[in-house]
């Protein structure tokens, strides 16, 4: 038998079109999700070199940054509206498929890629926005680009690309009841840090991965950019092939049983070596919320905020300090004593069907704080219509959750979704980072359970204590 | 893209690491459609107040650092992001070459692509520059064809930057025009498939 391989060599052997001696290999793009923010200028770049777009058919395009969440036609301010005519313009121009603000497909781009089955196991994907490591759930190789490579994958179909190192996430045991994968991935990004995985391509593995569902598998995958990693990845299984099945873009039929087959010989071989491999036990993962301006100042829900007299270096006890001014925390306070102001279900790491049924059943029959604003935004349309089939857009109402449109919304408050100076939000989103929600914005990651939670007292709960039906 | 060669300029220190893209350009200047123009909004949470006044006790905003084009700051330099108004930023305001630590992944890239040169130089050297240029008038000799940095008082470092990432910035090649006189093997990969 030939060498055992991971399937992220598997994947880069597939793609590669082109190797010279010296240079990072030419590697096959198979698809190209685009949005409005990191596109503009390189389809101007290609109007300007008389460049045409090689592969529409493998580029596909939504509308996510700056919709409005309350009214999506009314976009006030002038410079988003023309950032978005500008992507409607540009894809009729280059022949491109659009999921426009009316479209029925609109959503995050991130959400819909895997929703509408263009997200499959062995593809190459990129897209002009970090959170496309979400992809690599499926056992695709996907990562982010900036918009150089955007254009020069919408010209070539192809990017040069160094082959990465691989860096085996192993998470043994399982999850306990009320601890999510959001806490999974917090918890290991607080443990090995927000640098540990730059310059590799993760692969998760282990028990507790292979129990997870494909919604929670993108959760993980989606943040594996906060430990550095431009790409994070799963290898497919009966869960991955389960979802697929047919998903528009998915292959039908007898077909769909070949490409299972392909996708089956994806996985990463038995006694494959990485170049490095980290352990974590997923019995020990408690549910987390993060103190300070990065992924990885974390803790979990019954600790204390870090003291910067107790760091072990200058560095890090000047960079503790500054996290706690800008936060507005004090050394070893618990971070259940924290109040918050704000609440946002939401984004590509949490937006998604099961997130919303799992936030809904923490806050149905209750109410939500009357200090506490709370809004949920579902990560497409179709995910808002199918929960409010379901009736969870009455449970939130009625909790006094606002309930609104697809978008990335308050995430990155591209739109008006925006956390006030110095005020304080429980977010299911992936970025802790200054500012990030708002000018002088205070942002707590947390899983959709712990942040509904949060919603109803006002205050940071251990949701497995809050809730007495949860499921696991 | 502009080709580097070899720079000299002075040195701005930034004594933090991790600094992300969300702090080099916050996310409301990113609707423009336009490349250019992005210098005036770099840093622009810790350059301004809540109301567009400059705050003074940020470094950059102290007067002798206005000429910088040599940007010196900690480890995970970029991180975040992909936004390529990053890079596009620092540019704009000034800045040629960044020397830290580490980079992000895809940050170093968008520098690449962009001719600005992203040196990787140990903590220590960092450590080292940062404490000249944050107490000095402090100028740096980059020479990106020998991979080595100097200083007028006798300081020498030597980096390395991977071959293929060197000959583009020493060339300022448009990578496009370079990939599609690989147009066939392209087509042919296509058409295998």
């Amino acid at each position: 038998m030939s060498q055992p391989k991971t399937i992220i060599e598997k994947i880069w052997e597939q793609h590669v079109v082109h190797v010279e001696p010296n240079k990072p290999d030419l590697l096959y793009i198979d698809l190209h999700l685009v949005h409005e923010v990191t596109s503009p200028q390189a389809f101007e770049g290609l109007r300007m070199q008389g460049r045409k777009v090689r592969r529409p058919d493998r580029t596909f395009a939504t509308m996510d940054h700056n919709v409005p969440t309350l009214d999506r036609y009314f976009i006030k301010d002038p410079v988003s509206k023309k950032q978005m005519e500008t992507l409607k313009e540009n894809c009729e121009e280059f022949g491109i498929p659009l999921a426009d603000i009316d479209h029925p497909d609109q959503g995050i781009v991130h959400v819909i890629g895997p929703e509408l089955g263009l997200t499959q196991p062995g593809k190459t994907i990129v897209c002009g926005d970090s959170h496309t490591s979400t992809h690599g759930a499926f056992g695709a190789l996907a990562f982010g680009i900036g918009t150089s490579e955007v254009e020069h994958v919408l010209a070539t179909q192809t990017l040069w690309q160094t082959k990465p190192k691989t860096l085996n996430v192993k998470v043994n045991g399982q999850l306990g009841t009320g601890v999510t994968a959001k806490d999974l991935i917090l918890a290991i990004i607080a443990k090995f840090g927000v640098r540990f995985g730059t310059g590799y391509v993760v692969e998760y593995t282990g028990d507790a991965i292979r129990s997870l569902s494909m919604e929670e598998r993108m959760t993980v995958c989606n943040m594996s950019i906060e430990a550095g990693a431009r790409a994070g990845l799963i290898s497919p299984d009966e869960t991955t092939f389960n979802y697929l099945k047919g998903r528009r873009h998915v292959p039908k039929g007898k077909d769909f049983d070949e490409a299972v087959e392909k996708w089956q010989a994806l996985a990463t071989d038995e006694g494959a070596e990485y170049d490095t491999t980290v352990e974590i036990d997923a019995n020990e993962v408690e549910p987390q919320v993060t103190w300070g301006t990065n992924p990885g100042m974390c803790i979990p829900i019954n600790a204390t905020v870090p003291n910067p007299d107790k760091a072990s270096t200058k560095n890090e006890k000047d960079e503790i300090s500054r996290a706690l001014e800008y936060m507005g925390l004090t050394a070893d306070q618990p971070i259940s004593s924290v109040e918050i102001d704000h609440v946002f279900i939401g984004s590509c790491t949490n937006s998604r069907l099961s997130d919303l049924r799992k936030a809904a059943s923490i806050v149905e029959g209750k109410k939500v704080k009357d200090t506490v604003q709370a809004i949920v935004v579902p990560g497409s349309q179709s995910i808002k219509l199918a929960a409010e089939e379901e009736g969870l857009d009455v449970i939130f109402k009625e909790a006094g959750f606002q309930w609104r449109e697809a978008g990335c919304s308050m995430c990155l408050a591209m739109n008006d979704d925006i956390v006030p100076y110095g005020e304080r939000c429980a977010s299911t989103s992936n970025r802790n980072f200054e500012g990030r929600q708002g000018n002088g914005a205070r942002t707590h990651l947390v899983s959709p359970e712990m942040a509904a939670a949060a919603a109803i007292e006002g205050r940071f709960v251990d949701v497995r204590k809050f809730a007495t039906t949860l499921s696991s | 893209m502009e080709p580097i060669r070899k720079h000299k300029g002075l040195v701005y220190p930034l004594n933090r690491s991790n600094i992300d893209t969300d702090q080099i350009i916050p996310k409301q200047f990113l609707k423009r459609i336009e490349r250019q123009g992005f210098g005036q909004f770099l840093f622009y949470n810790w350059r301004f107040d809540d109301d567009g006044i400059r705050r003074e006790d940020f470094s950059l905003n102290d007067p002798k650092y206005d000429n910088a084009s040599i940007l010196v700051a900690g480890e995970n330099f970029g991180c975040g992001s992909s936004r390529e108004h990053a890079p596009w930023a620092l540019q704009d305001y000034g800045f040629k070459i960044i020397i830290a630590p580490s980079y992000a992944d895809i940050f170093y890239n968008n520098c690449v692509k962009n001719g600005i040169l992203a040196i990787k130089l140990s903590e220590k050297g960092v450590e080292q520059l940062i404490e000249k240029a944050e107490t000095s008038t402090y100028e740096l000799t980059v020479d990106l064809e020998k991979q080595v940095i100097q200083d007028s008082e006798g300081f020498e470092a030597t980096f390395e930057v991977p071959a293929y990432h060197r000959e583009m910035l020493l060339n300022g090649w448009d990578e496009i025009a370079v990939t599609l006189t690989h147009e066939d093997k392209i087509s042919q990969y296509e058409q295998a498939q």
